[in-house]
């Protein structure tokens, strides 16, 4: 059986029921309801968390709404990263939490300038994505020396020059002990990769040692690892751990992974098998000694592995290629698939130009549910003209769906034609409308006292529509009608 | 009895012993906390506690002794002197805790539906030409779980799409197609000889009453020449108009009835009781468009089934490419199967997948910053990476663009549907202490 959240009412029995609305809802029957979806944590319930006579119920409200995958957070001095934290299998069920963390590595082999030159990239990696700043979140330091002060000392510039959280890669523990004495001091909790079947408890002694989570890597045997995790959970005391089946390409290796997730996901949120339930660490960066030849067939396929996996429950990503065309679309399709499906995308409302629009562009109206946005932004970037873009505050609503349902409505856009000033960048008086909102032109023509222009059914008609409509005579006569 | 209490005895015994090295770890655990020890009265005996402990099974968890190694490094003599007690003591510990065995027992998820099976061409035998038939469909399990094995009832099929007309390709596919891109008929032939399509996607835009307006009899000129051409399913798309698309699949309807055609598409803004007559009488399938909507989906459907048989019907819930809607396409695929699998009747139909959509992402056309990489390269990526982010929500069919993208997709069905057994698992690690270049 599936997770299923508590109902409102038994999350309500632990509640102070006071009704004192400190976490910003009306009642606390409200916040119950928004506790059982999710949508808030217990902590947000102020004096559940500091009067003490709460303490039994805040414990065990907590406990109703754990998660079938544990949560595990790596830390740096600045930033904190938490992986796992699941509750379902199919992002419909509920949504997924905590997108996946895409970790990059660098190695002691590298000369100091290089690794600080690949520890600003890693760092300064950004793509802005429908109002979104979209980052990269970890770096995974690996051993290629095997010398301990090498490894210690790359360790530590790395932590210097960054403000990510680490991921120390070595299945000696010497080494890894080693890196975490000059690490864990300056305030960093980073993951250990890995305990293996041979190492596991000199691994496991040295995570209990210095508090930091630890990862099991049992490559292509299922078996081993939920017998290490049982015994490094019960046996060794350790809470937080992080499981990794092994990535595989080519015949065999391939279908062994996408199983190995698959099922170990499965039996965490579905069996709620406890074993199963820690967050998935997923290495595409081992295609490159998979994969031979062109260094660009293995940027390739570790591209499609990483969607894959992370497509496939994979919680943290560890990639070696840097380049910006196999980041780019992981990163992109990481925000989508951890987008809430109850919850439209919306993107903030206001004006954008397309293109470089003077005081006689176009200006045309869409809403902010971040799809239409999207397509009517590159539409109008396709059709090659200088436009103004009004986005309109629709709450997240689609063209159709936000007349219907009445947020796409004149006082809106004259709403977002004052809040931007639209009215000193261009000197006419017209707006141009998606054919779906021609409903309501009337409207927005009396509460803008501009002129509305019904524009094409389908924003990809815009450049033509334009071409035929946005003609000096035609702006002059309309112009000259008012 | 005796023998019972006996054990009972014992068991309080050790566990007597258990409880005072755990509360003798734990004082020293927290002493060590606050850099201050008092060891007085405590003896141990390594020897002493490796009996006690061998005899306990692991069952709950050994206290952390926590050290953190500033603190030690700052600590008075006292404290050293606790910390290697604690050290030994664990050494102790540890030595005892054996891995504990498990089994991982294989995820039994009941389902009663089945994906109904879709046939695409017609071989000789079944009053067609083609050399080469697909059965996509049959599934009773969720794609690529390997629930009941690793081969899939029938694997996904990869067409290629060829346009009827010059249209504005990206320039990736231009240097894949050369000339062929003015030539229909040549396009197709690339397509399957030299890049191994599957099927052959003929889009007949030039039909469109905003584009050239070609007559449906032109249309079936291209549908012939291409059937002439090549020897694999051909699927039929129009031109997107509603009113257009009635005449045009008609004719070809008319005139190709035993080829097992594949008509691209019907949505519920075309005049369906114009069009679904012709097609029932031959042994077309169709594909049934619904963007995104689970509701209109049964609702095609359902109206669908007034005149073609259920095994003839291929559904499409459209998919936007990377940053454009996917999760949208993606997660209403894999609802509409698992409601499938569940039992829904309305959604048991194999899945097609109008790849060209990716390319409708800005990121694989545009010229970026040199970083992104030249957009000849990211447009086949996007394409590739949103065709696997459906075939693991089950894709069966898929409409692509670019060779490369085919090539891939074929590479990974390979993979998917092989044996799940690594040879060489350990090499999984290997990445761990190479050198890797780094570009």
């Amino acid at each position: 059986m599936p997770w299923k959240p508590p109902t409102p009412i038994d999350v309500y029995q632990l509640l102070p029921r006071t009704n004192c609305g400190k976490c910003g809802e009306a009642n606390c029957m409200a916040f119950a309801v928004r506790l059982v979806s999710l949508e808030v944590k217990p902590e947000d319930c102020t004096p559940l968390i500091e009067e003490e006579r709460f303490r039994e119920s805040y414990e065990k409200l907590r406990r109703l709404l754990l998660p079938p995958v544990k949560e595990v957070e790596l830390k740096s001095p600045r930033r904190s990263v938490k992986i796992g934290g699941k509750y379902v299998l199919f992002r419909h069920e509920l949504r997924y939490h905590n997108p996946t963390a895409i970790a990059i590595d660098v190695d002691d082999s590298m000369e100091a300038e290089t690794l600080t030159s690949r520890v600003q990239m890693i760092e300064r990696f950004e793509y802005e994505y429908v109002g979104q700043k979209l980052k990269l979140d970890a770096i995974a330091v690996r051993s290629v020396t095997g010398d301990l002060k090498r490894f210690a000392k790359t360790v530590f510039t790395v932590a210097e020059n960054s403000s990510l959280p680490l991921i120390l890669c070595s299945t000696n523990p010497a080494l890894v002990e080693a890196a975490l004495d000059v690490l864990c001091p300056s305030g960093h909790r980073p993951l250990i990769y890995a305990a293996t079947k041979d190492n596991w408890r000199e691994m496991a002694e040295t995570a209990r040692r210095f508090d930091v989570p630890l990862a099991i890597a049992a490559p292509g045997d299922l078996d081993m690892l939920v017998s290490l995790a049982k015994t490094l959970s019960e046996g060794m005391g350790l809470e937080e751990l992080v499981l990794d089946p092994g990535c595989l390409v080519g015949p065999g290796g391939l279908s062994y992974t996408i199983k190995a997730y698959s099922w170990l996901r499965y039996k965490a949120a579905y069996d709620l098998w406890k074993y199963a339930g820690y967050p998935l660490l997923a290495t595409p960066i081992s295609v490159w000694t998979q994969v031979g030849g062109d260094p660009r067939d293995a940027m390739w396929w570790e591209a499609i592995l990483a969607t894959m996996l992370m497509t496939r429950y994979a919680d943290l990503i560890i990639m070696h290629s840097l380049d910006g065309w196999v980041l780019l679309p992981q990163v992109i399709w990481r925000f989508q698939l951890y987008t809430d499906p109850r919850k439209p995308v919306s993107v903030p409302p206001g004006l954008r130009e397309v293109g470089k629009p003077n005081e006689m562009s176009p200006v045309l109206v869409t809403t902010n549910y971040a799809l239409t946005y999207s397509i009517v932004l590159s539409d109008v970037e396709k059709a090659k003209v200088s436009a103004w873009l009004l986005v309109v505050d629709t709450e997240g609503l689609a063209v159709d769906v936000s007349v219907a349902g009445r947020k796409f409505v004149g006082d809106k856009v004259a709403e977002v034609i004052k809040s931007t000033g639209l009215e000193s960048k261009v000197k006419h008086r017209i707006l141009v409308i998606p054919g779906k909102a021609a409903r309501v032109s009337g409207e927005i023509e009396d509460a803008t006292q501009w002129r509305v222009l019904v524009g094409p059914m389908d924003s990809s008609e815009i450049g033509k529509w334009l071409e035929k409509n946005w003609t000096p005579e035609k702006i002059k006569e309309l112009t000259e009608e008012v | 009895m005796s023998r019972v209490s006996a054990k009972e005895d014992r068991d309080e015994a050790r566990a007597r012993q258990e409880a005072a090295v755990y509360s003798l770890l734990a004082k020293i655990s927290e002493a060590l906390e606050k850099g201050v020890v008092e060891l007085y009265g405590v003896e141990i005996e390594a020897d002493e506690i490796e009996v006690r402990l061998a005899a306990q099974a692991p069952q709950f968890p050994i206290p952390v002794v926590s050290t953190r190694p500033e603190a030690v490094a700052e600590a008075r003599p006292g404290v050293k002197a606790a910390y290697e007690v604690a050290k030994a003591v664990e050494v102790v510990a540890r030595r005892v805790v054996e891995l504990a065995r498990i089994a991982f027992e294989e995820p039994r998820p009941q389902f009663s539906g089945r994906v109904i099976e879709v046939k695409l061409g017609a071989s000789r035998e079944e009053g067609g030409t083609r050399e080469r038939t697909h059965v996509i469909g049959g599934h009773t399990v969720p794609a690529y779980y390997y629930l009941t094995g690793y081969k899939p009832s029938h694997p996904p099929v990869f067409g290629g799409d060829v346009f009827d007309m010059r249209i504005a390709l990206p320039k990736a596919v231009k240097l894949a197609f050369g000339d062929a891109l003015d030539n229909p008929v040549e396009w197709a032939r690339i397509w399957v000889e030299k890049y191994g399509a599957e099927a052959v996607d003929i889009h007949l835009v030039s039909t469109d009453p905003t584009i050239k307006d070609v007559p449906p009899e032109e249309a079936v000129k291209t549908v012939e020449a291409i059937l002439q051409e090549v020897k694999v399913p051909v699927v039929v798309g129009g031109s997107g108009n509603p009113e257009k698309d009635v005449s045009v699949f008609r004719k070809i309807a008319e005139e190709f009835p035993t080829e097992g055609l594949v008509f691209n598409s019907l949505n519920l803004d075309m005049k369906l009781e114009d069009v679904c007559p012709s097609i029932a009488k031959t042994n077309a399938a169709v594909i049934n468009f619904s963007p995104m909507d689970l509701d209109k989906a049964e609702q095609i459907n359902r109206k669908v089934y007034d005149w073609i048989p259920r095994n003839r019907i291929i559904l499409d819930l459209n998919i936007g490419g990377i940053g454009y809607g996917t999760e949208y396409g993606f997660t209403a695929m894999e609802r509409a199967r698992l409601s499938a699998l569940m039992g829904n009747e309305l959604l048991q139909h194999p899945f097609n997948v109008g790849a060209a959509n990716a390319w409708g992402a800005r990121e694989a056309w545009i010229a970026m910053d040199p970083y992104w990489g030249p957009k000849e390269i990211r447009g086949p990526l996007w394409e590739t990476l949103t065709s696997l982010i459906c075939l693991l929500a089950g894709a069966d069919y898929y409409m692509l663009v670019h060779p490369l993208s085919l090539s891939t997709l074929k590479a990974v069905r390979e993979y998917l549907l092989s044996e799940p057994k690594p040879k060489e698992p350990e090499k999984a690690l290997d990445w761990l202490s190479k050198s890797l270049p780094v570009i």
